[in-house]
């Protein structure tokens, strides 16, 4: 075991699996990312932010495959592929670029499995990034995991750190249904402690990254990391946090976010997606009408504004979710205080 | 000043602990205290243990509030004679705070403690190897489905005068996962395998449950190779064996249910966390661990029995054996304790569950370091 960044992580799943089962292909633009014309360096960047980096080497064209910057083609072929026995792992580099294919997605692979009578299976992950806090200004930005949520027949998931990235692609790609994995494009170089051995993390089951008696802060993916940073503050000042990390948005341990919310009474969700049907509400009517006699204060959301994600760094870092904001809000459930309405 | 002040710090239960919380203190202020007394209980992200007070005297100060998260070696409280004026107990608590301070920088370099991989003939054994000391070392093998986490209460405490080994069995923790047959001795050859790769020719071997097996399975595969045997609640001597709970415990694939599985080896329940429980499935989780746990599950209990009968061995035993064994056991029934010879010295423990090396701890360290002293001269 040794530390691992988030986007070695990622690789090394790739890595094992491709190693494991010869099924396993990527395809998506810049996977190999060969500079491509007479230059004949084949593996200069691994992909934009090179999470690929060296699996062109070691598997060849007929596993990593460039394709044209056409998602539609692409992300349709890999449907078709998984349909008929492959497992690809396809990559749509910005989750934003999902316009391009939605049909392929939400009308063609989600659908498989259940137009075809359960016949048809569909192994298929397509790999995005996602999230602001990258001065990707607005196109190359968003946080559209509740898009696919969505959607029945996709599973959906939001790693949260460099292990966690690892055990879920793994079972991803292991997975016989369609699955959206997200990557936090400002989580690349995060480290932790990751086992170089392969190893899954199933879907559908929460952790729980602090336990606490006060108020359970229910945060996705990258808001997990400031979650914890606010919770820990907290602590010092004598309010102690339960912090839950759904995983995955689809399936969503609804048991473990009630049994939280339970034991607490106090309810704060953390997601930086854009504010309307996002997580946050759907987390919150989950527990509004499940768990409503346990609550002692109203249910509190951390998210921005409904706009698009700013350019400008000062805008965009107000656009943000961020640890002091979450602390705001505990404190603010703690005083059994009503959200301003806006 | 010091043969009179004694500061009670945050203890470091082995392995990665960095810091625990005081859950409570069992002693108020100005409340007199023995050597050994359970002063407070510590909850780390694995366990709960009881801090046992260094020193006699008068628990003068409590620093720390119960509730309170704190680094390891951190000042928890001061305990002093009953005349020690209240001036110097200030000027103590003042002194240690700036110790700490020039500690805790040089604590930055990684641990020698960590453990480590070792190669091992075909296979690749996670190794924790910790202090040192004249005579033979000390061996600990734990048992079905642990891994050197099961020592983590133990280990540090009797390295302080002897080397003391912990290691992953094949197929478990950090170890690699190819079991052969699963038995016993394949174990126990890899268990004298690393020995020798570790230049140790003969050794203290204390064995808890199916590693209780696995040290009997060393005495008669390599006599030579074993000065003591220390068995803990260990498999071989009786038929019965509560098998539902140990494919509980290799099967099950989420956190409530492990920490629900993990509970049939404790008497106090409140022991498992759901923290362990995920460390428990963090490892179950690696490829080829739960195979490994199968195949050996199937060479050693099936059907509520024990294929393994080490009682013979255990009769012919010609080194000094000591039998720890919790009277709650919910896995491996105490009833097994009676199938142990007379020469054997035993320790029936009231109120225990099937891991008296973490539910007593304290009591087990010293009955432990105690007959190893007696036995290396």
């Amino acid at each position: 075991m040794s530390k691992k960044s988030f986007r070695q992580a990622i690789n090394e799943a790739l890595r094992q699996e491709m190693r494991r089962d010869p099924t396993v292909v990527l395809m998506g633009e810049d996977v190999a990312g060969g500079q491509g014309g007479s230059s004949g360096v084949k593996d200069a960047w691994g992909g934009v932010l090179g999470v690929t980096k060296g699996l062109l080497t070691e598997f060849g064209e007929h596993r990593v495959l460039d394709t044209p910057i056409s998602e539609a083609s692409y992300i349709g072929a890999a449907a078709g592929a998984a349909a008929t026995g492959l497992r690809p792992v396809a990559e749509l580099m910005f989750v934003d670029f999902v316009g391009c294919c939605l049909d392929q997605i939400m009308n063609q692979a989600a659908k498989f499995r259940y137009m075809f009578g359960g016949k048809a299976r569909t192994p298929l992950v397509i790999r995005a990034m996602y999230g602001a806090g990258f001065n990707a200004a607005a196109q190359h930005s968003q946080a559209l995991y509740p898009l696919f949520t969505h959607i029945p027949g996709l599973k959906v998931v939001v790693p949260s750190s460099p292990y966690e990235a690892k055990g879920l692609l793994i079972e991803a790609i292991r997975d016989d249904d369609p699955v959206i994995f997200l990557e936090n494009k400002v989580m690349y170089d995060d480290e932790e402690e990751v086992p170089d051995e392969a190893y899954t993390i199933p879907f559908g089951e929460a952790r729980l990254t602090r336990e606490g008696d006060d108020v359970t802060i229910v945060a996705i993916g990258r808001m997990v990391g400031m979650a914890n940073e606010a919770a820990d503050r907290l602590a010092k000042q004598g309010i102690s946090c339960t912090v839950l990390d759904p995983r995955t948005t689809s399936p969503l341990d609804e048991q473990t976010i009630l049994e939280c919310v339970e034991d607490t009474g106090r309810l704060v969700v953390v997601d930086e997606s854009s504010p309307r049907c996002n997580m946050a509400c759907d987390i919150s009517a989950l527990v509004a009408e499940h768990a409503f006699g346990a609550l002692k204060a109203p249910i509190r959301r951390v998210v921005p504004p409904h706009t698009p994600v700013p350019f400008s760094t000062p805008l965009e870092k107000l656009y943000m979710p961020n640890a002091e904001k979450i602390e705001a809000a505990v404190k603010s459930v703690m005083m059994q205080k009503t959200p301003e309405v806006a | 000043m010091t043969n009179k002040l004694t500061a009670l710090t945050m203890p470091k239960f082995g392995l990665a602990m960095t810091e625990g919380k005081l859950a409570s203190w069992a002693f108020s202020p100005g409340d007199t205290v023995r050597e050994g007394d359970e002063v407070a209980d510590i909850e780390t992200s694995k366990i709960t243990s009881g801090y046992e007070s260094p020193a006699s005297g008068v628990l003068r100060k409590q620093i720390a509030q119960a509730g309170e998260t704190l680094p390891v070696g951190a000042l928890l409280g001061v305990v002093a004679d009953a005349d020690v004026p209240e001036a110097e107990v200030d000027a103590f608590i003042t002194g240690f705070k700036a110790d700490i301070a020039e500690e805790s920088t040089e604590d930055a370099a990684p641990a020698s403690t960590d453990p480590r991989l070792h190669t091992v003939g075909e296979y690749s054994l996670n190794v924790r190897d910790v202090g040192q000391g004249d005579g033979p070392p000390l061996l600990l093998i734990h048992g079905f489905g642990g891994d050197l986490s099961s020592w983590m209460l133990n280990q540090d405490a009797l390295a302080r005068h002897k080397r003391v080994i912990a290691f992953d069995l094949p197929g478990h923790g950090g170890s690699s996962k190819d079991v052969g047959d699963g038995s016993v001795s394949v174990l126990a050859e890899a268990a004298q395998a690393l020995l020798q790769a570790l230049d140790i020719p003969k050794a203290h071997v204390v064995g808890h449950s199916l590693g209780g097996a696995i040290a009997l399975a060393l005495l008669r595969d390599f006599p030579e190779a074993v000065v003591t045997l220390t068995l803990v609640a260990p498999a071989g001597l009786e038929r019965g064996v509560n098998t539902d709970s140990l494919t509980d415990m290799v099967e099950v694939d989420r956190t409530r249910d492990m920490q629900k599985a993990l509970q049939a080896l404790v008497r106090d329940k409140s022991l498992v966390s759901r923290k362990m429980a995920d460390n428990v499935l963090r490892l179950r989780r690696l490829d080829g661990a739960r195979e490994a746990l199968r195949t050996i599950a199937a060479s050693c209990f099936v059907n509520g029995e024990q294929l393994l009968d080490l009682q013979p061995v255990l009769a012919k035993a010609s080194v000094p054996v000591t039998l720890f064994w919790g009277e709650e056991d919910e896995i491996l029934p105490v009833a097994g304790a009676k199938n142990a010879p007379d020469f054997v010295t035993k320790y029936l423990l009231p109120e225990v569950g099937h891991l008296p090396q973490l539910e007593k701890t304290v009591e087990f360290n010293k009955i432990v370091e105690a007959f190893l002293e007696k036995n290396s001269a």
